[in-house]
């Protein structure tokens, strides 16, 4: 049973602390919301734990199953079973989503898969999210629409079968059908019950989709409050507001 | 021969088919000054051929391919030289090779003159011959070791097609200078791959002349540079005539110490080129410290009235964000690097549509990915 367990993370971009201590325990099963307001180290958290060089872990620990992970590099981290699905997906010229899908689960799963039943896979995943077959050969995220990049984020989420995965503002512009096929993708991936969620997001509007179990409100750095769904609903009604000013005198 | 001397915009001075019209370039001259002299094996100074490249032919049944001597009358008729080097080769070849195809023959494979250098200096010369709507694919694949310099002339009469593609496999030691010139008659089109791989100097100079209105000429280039090579492509398209188009795309990866990438791209539309149409772009990967990359693309526009005109050269280092993303998704970091590089050049070998040369292309270029 997987457990992503953040002990006092201090993250720093370019030597100005962002993250200021930040205890978290995602266990199997769990869906944690993080929400607050823009600049208040979400994102950062994110990058962090996949292990974006930009980000410089100064103490504090992340343990996956009780194995750090600070000391793997982005892609051991990936194999180890944490999966992070991005708020601004790259395109990357000249690479094919079904060549891209290959590689990553033959790197993942430590074998290739057979192309028949590789094919069929991505196909069925394709069509269980609304995209169109024809993607499969378009370069990666290559003239993509932003609902359309996200949508390829949930189907290597499910294709990959990550243990923790941390959804980075994956709601972020996406019209109410997109938001509703991106939902059923991540509820489809939590179904089993073994696995992880941690769902970073500025808008109470996919929880109505993704239920979570526990909220955290980031400001500033770190978390300031912590709840049930119930916390969701009062930050749809409050704002941020009295966060970030919690936030500033913390 | 006598002197013939014409004068073209202040990209191209003069062209002649005599060497004594040429100095002996120095090193300083604008057209050579990205060039290491040294390593040409005194090509620039009238070295004499001593060594041998042998051509070896293997042709589609409705094109001919002869061996003919310097009188021949197609030989010499489409390109005048521009520099030293070619003027060189023109005064010392021995013997070319003439590719020609009827008029509104279809070829219906490819035809490969593979030029293998068995060592030492050599001159060469080459001239393709397209009679009106006749349609071909001509590849000069060069290997072996030579210190070798051609001229090579496309003739694409008009309504014909031709594409070619220029391989340069050669051993490492070699050193290979060529000017590739295509005459485009009314609505000619004209297609060149140019594939620099191999050899310790290549300086390959492509040139497109119109000879009448409609002519289409796309010039596309891959190159994979080496620690200490110097691979160098000097492009010019002249349009002289009204409503003709042109698309150049040169893209070039280096790696490892002294690794040398120089492009020029050379455009210059007079003032009857009305109506034209173009646009070069050239495109270089950095993949580690070390190597130099020298691109000048130089548009001169002498007309008002064109209908596109432009030009782009980038060069930077493979991007962090790319691999970070390939390696988030558990691609190890040698594969992520090697994926990004493949696409980056793959996106030019798609444009072959020659099934057996784009797998070709596509292999020599994933074994040096992978060397």
């Amino acid at each position: 049973m997987a457990t992503l367990e953040i002990r006092d993370l201090h993250v720093s971009v370019e030597d100005k602390e962002i993250l200021r201590g930040v205890d978290l325990s995602v266990k199997a099963g769990e869906t944690h919301a993080i929400m607050g307001p823009n600049g208040s180290g979400k994102s950062t958290l994110a990058y962090a734990i996949a292990g974006h060089p930009k980000y410089t872990v100064t103490s504090g620990e992340v343990l996956l199953d009780g194995e750090s992970v600070l000391d793997m590099a982005v892609d051991e981290r990936a194999r180890a079973g944490l999966f992070l699905a991005m708020q601004y997906p790259v395109e990357v010229p000249g690479v094919s989503v079904s060549n891209f899908l290959r590689t990553a689960v033959t790197a993942v799963r430590g074998e290739a898969p057979k192309l028949r039943e590789f094919s069929k896979e991505m196909r069925s995943a394709m069509a269980e999210l609304q995209i169109d077959p024809a993607f499969a050969q378009r370069n990666l995220n290559e003239g993509f629409s932003g609902g359309e990049k996200k949508r390829h984020e949930i189907l290597q989420l499910e294709m990959l079968k990550p243990k923790v995965a941390v959804l980075d503002e994956t709601d972020s512009g996406l019209d109410i059908d997109a938001l509703k096929i991106v939902s059923e993708g991540v509820n489809r991936f939590r179904s089993g019950g073994e696995t992880g969620v941690l769902l970073i997001t500025h808008y109470t509007r996919i929880l109505r989709y993704v239920k979570p179990d526990f909220v955290h409100v980031f400001a500033a750095g770190r978390v300031v409050e912590e709840g049930g769904p119930e916390l969701a609903e009062l930050l749809e009604n409050e704002g941020y507001e009295r966060f970030t000013k919690a936030g500033a005198s913390a | 021969m006598g002197l013939e001397t014409k004068q073209l915009s202040t990209l191209h001075e003069h062209a002649s088919y005599d060497v004594a019209d040429f100095a002996v370039p120095a090193g300083r001259e604008e057209e050579w000054r990205f060039t290491p002299l040294r390593r040409l094996r005194d090509l620039h100074k009238g070295v004499a051929a001593a060594g041998k490249v042998i051509v070896e032919v293997s042709a589609a049944p409705e094109v001919t391919v002869e061996t003919v001597g310097r009188d021949d009358e197609r030989v010499g008729k489409a390109y005048v030289p521009s520099d030293r080097v070619s003027a060189q080769a023109y005064a010392s070849f021995a013997h070319a090779t003439v590719v020609s195809v009827p008029k509104e023959v279809v070829a219906t494979e490819p035809t490969v003159l593979t030029l293998r250098g068995e060592g030492g200096v050599a001159y060469g010369h080459t001239t393709v011959v397209l009679e009106p709507f006749a349609q071909a694919t001509v590849v000069l694949d060069h290997i072996g070791s030579a210190a070798y310099a051609d001229n090579v002339e496309f003739v694409v009469g008009d309504g014909a097609s031709l594409t070619v593609f220029s391989l340069q496999n050669w051993a490492p030691d070699a050193v290979h200078l060529s000017h590739q010139h295509a005459k485009l008659g009314r609505d000619a089109r004209f297609k060149s791959f140019t594939v620099s791989l191999g050899g310790d100097v290549v300086r390959i100079a492509p040139s497109v002349a119109y000879d009448a209105p409609g002519g289409d000429a796309e010039l596309y280039g891959l190159y994979f540079v080496d620690g200490g090579q110097h691979l160098e492509h000097r492009l010019l398209v002249d349009h002289t005539q009204p409503n003709c188009r042109s698309r150049v795309d040169y893209r070039g990866a280096l790696q490892d110490e002294d690794a040398h990438a120089v492009w020029i791209g050379d455009v210059i539309i007079r003032a009857e080129a009305e109506g034209t149409d173009t646009y070069e772009l050239n495109r270089n990967l950095v993949l580690t410290d070390g190597t130099r990359v020298d691109s000048v693309p130089n548009l001169e526009i002498l007309t008002g009235e064109v209908a596109g005109a432009g030009h782009a050269s980038a060069s930077g280092r493979l991007d962090d964000q790319h691999l970070f993303y390939l390696q988030a998704r558990g691609i190890p970091y040698d594969t992520a690097r090697r994926m990004v590089v493949r696409g980056f050049l793959g996106q030019l070998v798609d444009k072959i549509d020659v099934p057996q040369l784009k797998e070709r292309v596509m292999a020599a270029i994933d074994e040096e990915i992978d060397r």
